[in-house]
């Protein structure tokens, strides 16, 4: 099948600092496609360019198999990372005007259940709570039915409630038949949302896949995880050991094997926890530093 | 169509609503009224202003009467012109020296007019008269058009110029960008929602004023709509050009600044450059403002038609073209 997005060798350049740098991946209908990766990754330059914001200094995009067209930006939704509203407009007003731009909208009625919007629909847009303001931004980017859908670090800044809300929200669109394209720097947004992942750092693509594929691919282990003071002077038994702070991490094939040289040697393991490998594990892994520095 | 009718509406909310700005809008341009007309009305000028009709160089000789220091004589070469200045009540009496004696024009409205009439009858008994009439030109009424064509740049430049600035410093501009909306269609409704303002604005002001100044207004009203509409769009288009690109307020405010001043100071809003040096006003001319305070005054107080000022219209409407290309051209959605 033919993917919904190709995008070849795009890269970005400000004077002599390379924001993006021949980044290429595809992304099939239907999925949601991530992108992971830290602050000034490149995340946003690059969806920029595939929405059309940013002219990119080279590559090549395609949509549906040829160059973006002029109603490209009918079959589109945007909700950008930092964006404001007209002032002195309410939340209805908004949605009204917007929905004036496109050929065919989704009814407000439909929207406003859709994005929880019911409570807050005659305030001005202005003068929203941050999760109130990313419902609005959400429903203006699904209110032409659109068949793409980029979300830049759409969760950014709502608390831990909110942010599990709103994946139900982009659960929901993306059931509707809608590809999602979208840009996080929390590996479990990630995790929980994204059917493809593309790890991002410094302008770059260094892993791309399934988190799952991902995390196979790269990790054959687990970790048994020990407060230092219980295991310092028996860590010499084990070979495959990772210090982060007061934690020692053990990776190991068999957590089974594991457990049992640690009783052996007399460990005591009030302060245990086994745990797979995440994805911020992986970033980790592949550049060095953590994905939130 | 209907994309730019609903930002057209939306931007005209976003106005309404914000009544910080909006009584600004209005109430600045009445306290300038209201300054001016306590400043100038209790002014009466002591001196008696009278005109000599001369070709050429002639020697002048006057009648002795009329050679007093409270009698200020200028002398005229065009007949037209002196005529309207007696007309409305600038001069006080014309003179004209002919072979048969003394020609005089004189404003049978205005008492001044009579006072040197007499004076001159007293020298020149067989003194030939002919009669004018018309209503004094006092200062407000000269200096209204200029209060409302500065009202007409500062919400034309400034109403426009901030507004698209701040939207793209906010991001505004990037959320109608990712829309399928044009540059043109966003543009367009900027442009006739602060047409429609400026136009509403100045009309109650124009009122408002003509109620408790009772100021002069000679010509059609349609016209002088038309000049304002023209002038109006002009210098709006100006405003695209100057926020066409930037994201700065201070940047933005500081080159509106640059283009008002020059009007503010070159456009006869508060005084005429007729003594001015010429390249003042060949300066005066590249300047939208210069040609509808001209047109205006033209009609308001001369009573112009559509031909008379058909010049002003037409340059009016090429400067609209004209800043209109330009801004069209160098607009960016984005902040760079």
């Amino acid at each position: 099948m033919q993917p919904i997005l190709r995008i070849e060798h795009l890269r970005k350049q400000y004077g002599s600092v390379v924001a993006v740098e021949d980044v290429s991946f595809s992304i099939a209908e239907g999925i949601c496609f991530g992108l992971l990766g830290p602050n000034g990754a490149g995340k946003t330059t690059t969806i920029e360019m595939i929405e059309g914001i940013i002219e990119p200094s080279a590559g090549t995009i395609l949509y549906r198999g040829a160059p973006r067209a002029r109603n490209f930006l009918q079959e589109i939704g945007i909700q950008f990372q930092a964006t404001a509203l007209m002032d002195f407009m309410t939340v209805r007003e908004t949605l009204q005007l917007f929905s004036q731009f496109y050929d065919q909208t989704e009814p407000l009625e439909e929207l406003v259940r859709q994005c929880d919007l019911g409570d807050f629909l005659d305030r001005y847009a202005n003068k929203l709570s941050g999760g109130q303001q990313q419902r609005l931004l959400l429903a203006l980017a699904v209110l032409n039915r659109p068949q793409l859908v980029f979300l830049d670090e759409p969760t950014t800044g709502l608390d831990p409630q909110a942010r599990r809300n709103f994946w139900q929200l982009i659960k929901s669109i993306k059931q509707r038949g809608a590809t999602i394209i979208l840009t996080t720097h929390y590996m479990d947004e990630a995790e929980q949302l994204c059917d493809e992942l593309a790890i991002m750092d410094r302008g770059r693509i260094i892993a791309s896949g399934s988190p799952q594929q991902l995390l196979r691919e790269h990790f054959g282990y687990l970790y048994v995880c020990l407060d230092r003071a219980d295991c310092e002077p028996v860590l010499h038994h084990f070979t495959d050991t990772e210090m982060h702070g007061d934690r020692v991490f053990i990776r190991t094939q068999s957590a089974e094997k594991t457990l049992q040289a640690l009783m052996a040697q007399g460990v005591s393991l009030h302060s245990l926890s086994v745990r797979n490998p995440t994805l911020e594990d992986l970033f980790l892994k592949l550049t060095g530093h953590h994905l939130r520095e | 169509m209907k994309a730019f009718i609903a930002l057209l509406l939306a931007r005209n909310k976003e106005f309404y609503r914000d009544h910080a700005s909006i009584s600004w809008v209005i109430i600045l341009p009445v306290i300038i009224i209201i300054a001016v007309s306590i400043a100038f009305s209790g002014r009466d000028q002591q001196l008696f202003k009278i005109g000599v009709l001369m070709q050429d160089q002639e020697k002048m000789v006057l009648p002795d009467v009329l050679m007093k220091s409270y009698i200020e004589v200028v002398t005229i070469q065009d007949q037209a012109k002196a005529l309207t200045r007696v007309r409305h009540h600038q001069l006080d009496l014309l003179l004209q020296a002919t072979e048969n004696g003394w020609n005089y024009w004189v404003n049978e409205n205005a008492a001044k007019g009579e006072v040197m009439q007499s004076l001159l009858l007293t020298a020149v008994p067989s003194a030939h008269k002919e009669t004018v009439s018309g209503r004094a030109v006092r200062y407000i009424d000269w200096a209204m058009p200029g209060v409302l064509g500065m009202n007409i740049m500062f919400g034309a430049l400034f109403g426009v110029g901030y507004v698209i600035v701040r939207y793209r410093k906010m991001g505004v501009l990037k959320r109608f960008q990712a829309t399928p909306v044009s540059a043109f269609q966003f543009l367009s409704a900027q442009l006739v929602s602060r047409l429609l303002i400026i136009t509403v604005v100045s009309a109650l002001i124009f009122a408002g004023c003509n109620f408790f100044l009772d100021f002069l207004m000679l010509g059609s009203y349609v016209l002088l709509l038309t000049i304002a509409l023209l002038g109006g769009f002009s210098m709006i288009a100006m405003g695209l050009i100057v926020s066409s690109r930037t994201d700065n307020e201070e940047l933005a405010g500081g080159l509106l600044n640059v283009a008002t001043y020059p009007m503010l100071l070159l456009s006869e809003v508060w005084f005429s450059l007729d003594g001015a040096p010429q390249w003042m006003k060949m300066v005066a001319q590249t300047l939208p403002l210069t040609h509808m305070l001209d047109a205006a005054r033209a009609v308001m107080l001369e009573g112009a038609g559509w031909q008379e000022v058909s010049m002003q219209l037409l340059v009016m409407a090429m400067m609209s073209i004209v800043f209109l290309s330009i801004a069209a051209v160098m607009f960016r959605w984005g902040k760079r």
